[in-house]
């Protein structure tokens, strides 16, 4: 569904990415998983075009996606969770969600309200508080509006990025539980996680990212056991 | 009740300078650039009002659009030509100030060029008038058509960006421009409605300018352009109604300080204002402080 082959990234003359490949299947939910700086979120804003790469080519749904417009590929089918929720916080719970489905108009708006009722049904809080400003919102409620916001473009394929970021263990079980069941309704998914164990608990398979350079990958259960990620990233 | 007038004829001229400062405080919120060019926008304005009913004799009613839609397009290829590589490629701050200045200085010698640099007397437009009544409140009827005209413009504005699916858009992006492209919003084009918009009131500026003054020059812009940035940040720039309240305290302080002050001094009574606040709330009366985004 999603395949990335041998991206270069540049921050004017820093090289972040180089030359990752990967690639998604649909249905699956696969974990990007690494340090600080690895690289993850820079794989994370390329593929939904907010940077470009300079060499390499993004496939998404058999197109190549690496010089779209971002605004056109969420368009595609492809929505991003970006790294620390960014949730518009001056606008209420429910004008955030509906700014998810901007993309939408005319006939497609109809089904807007049942859209809703679907995001309200997965985080009860949210209903509770869709008339509060966003930026009021604990952590894990602003990261349960920002995968809210993002199901409402109805994506094929989900990007998260740091979901568990500065949230409680309960909170982050909650969180994970919601990405399952995400992936469940046939959503798929490429999570990027600092926290490797609960990404690789989740997941089918993954990438261990290092200074802009694959050098792992594999079934999540493999890499669970394997030595050196163990030691490096699950602290065992 | 000489005092009322003064109010009034406060409220007339700050009304001008309220939807001047609409046009910098828009797209400062959406783009964090002050848009120095954006005085001369009212100039264009003016100039398209006399272009139209002097030199080709039309009705005042044919000139409105023509200022609307020559000023809204003049802000939107501004942005195009002078300013969106800057953006895009995230050049420094004072880049873009520089450039801005600039694009100032260029629109004014070119109308410099194509109008000559001497001042032309508008013909007579709306209504402007005396009005008196009984008690001696005396008032001009352009400064009431200021007031009206200013205040209808400020409830289409706040529907426009609070009703609308282009405002909710502008307002995503002037939040965080980033967040709202992974909504499937369309910055690029958000911004050059903003500055259409933003243009676009500058011109119903322009209009009521050239009716209340009668008078136009290829420098009209420089300082009432500067005293409508005043009035922006004095209500807190990239706040809309802030925009409107700077724009009328501005034309209050002004009518004041010549009714009862000296004329000399009103233009330091504005600038001084200017220098209060930044040394007192920097972010303006209805300004908040922007938080740093994580």
């Amino acid at each position: 569904m999603l395949n990335v082959t041998d991206i270069h990234v540049y921050y004017g003359a820093i090289h972040a990415l180089k030359g990752i490949s990967f690639h998604v299947e649909e249905g699956e939910i696969v974990s990007l998983i690494g340090a600080n700086g690895a690289g993850k979120t820079t794989s994370m804003q390329t593929i939904s075009g907010l940077l470009r790469a300079r060499t390499g080519d993004i496939v998404f749904r058999g197109g190549s996606i690496a010089k779209t417009e971002p605004h056109k590929i969420v368009r595609m089918g492809l929505a991003q969770v970006p790294e620390g929720r960014r949730v518009f916080s001056t606008m209420t719970v429910q004008e955030n969600l509906e700014m998810g489905a901007y993309i939408r108009s005319g006939k497609q708006a109809a089904g807007m309200g049942e859209d809703l009722e679907m995001v309200y049904t997965r985080f009860p809080r949210l209903k509770e508080r869709r008339r509060q400003v966003a930026g009021t919102l604990s952590g894990g409620e602003q990261q349960m509006l920002a995968i809210g916001r993002a199901l409402m473009s109805r994506p094929a394929m989900l990007l998260l990025d740091e979901p568990s970021m500065g949230l409680s263990p309960i909170l982050v079980q909650e969180i994970f539980d919601c990405i399952r069941e995400v992936n469940k309704s046939g959503t798929t998914i490429l999570l990027v996680e600092q926290n490797a164990k609960m990404a690789l608990s989740l997941s089918h398979r993954a990438y261990v990212l290092e200074t802009g350079h694959v050098v792992l990958e594999g079934p999540a259960a493999e890499l669970l056991e394997n030595d050196q990620v163990r030691t490096a990233y699950l602290g065992a | 009740m000489d005092f009322f007038t003064q109010i009034l004829n406060g409220l007339g001229l700050g009304s001008i300078y309220a939807l001047v400062a609409l046009g910098y405080s828009m797209v400062y919120g959406i783009v964090q650039l002050i848009n120095f060019a954006h005085g001369d926008i009212i100039m264009v304005g003016g100039y398209m009002v006399y272009f139209t009913m002097v030199r080709l004799h039309q009705p005042v009613w044919a000139a409105i659009p023509v200022a609307l839609l020559v000023c809204a397009l003049a802000g939107v290829l501004i942005e195009k030509l002078a300013y969106h590589r800057l953006l895009t490629k995230g050049a420094p701050r004072i880049s873009l100030l520089i450039t801005a200045i600039g694009v100032s200085l260029f629109l004014q010698n070119a109308f410099m060029m194509l109008f000559q640099s001497d001042p032309k007397s508008m013909p007579v437009m709306f209504m402007n008038g005396m009005i008196g009544s009984a008690d001696g409140i005396q008032v001009n009827s352009a400064t009431l058509l200021n007031i009206a005209v200013s205040v209808a413009m400020m409830i289409c504005l706040q529907l426009l960006v609070n009703k609308t699916k282009i405002g909710k858009a502008m307002q995503a992006t002037s939040e965080d421009a980033g967040a709202a492209k992974l909504m499937g919003i369309n910055t690029n084009f958000v911004i050059a409605v903003t500055f259409a918009v933003g243009s676009a009131l500058a011109a119903v500026g322009a209009l009521l300018y050239c009716n209340t003054y009668s008078q136009i020059s290829p420098t009209m812009g420089n300082l009432f352009g500067l005293k409508a940035f005043v009035a922006a940040v004095l209500g807190g720039i990239g706040n809309i109604p802030g925009a409107m309240l700077g724009g009328y305290l501005l034309g209050l302080a002004e009518s004041l300080t010549k009714a009862y002050v000296s004329s000399t001094l009103t233009d330091a009574v504005v600038f001084g204002i200017l220098i209060v606040v930044l040394l007192v709330k920097p972010t303006g009366i209805l300004g908040k402080n922007r938080k740093e985004k994580v």
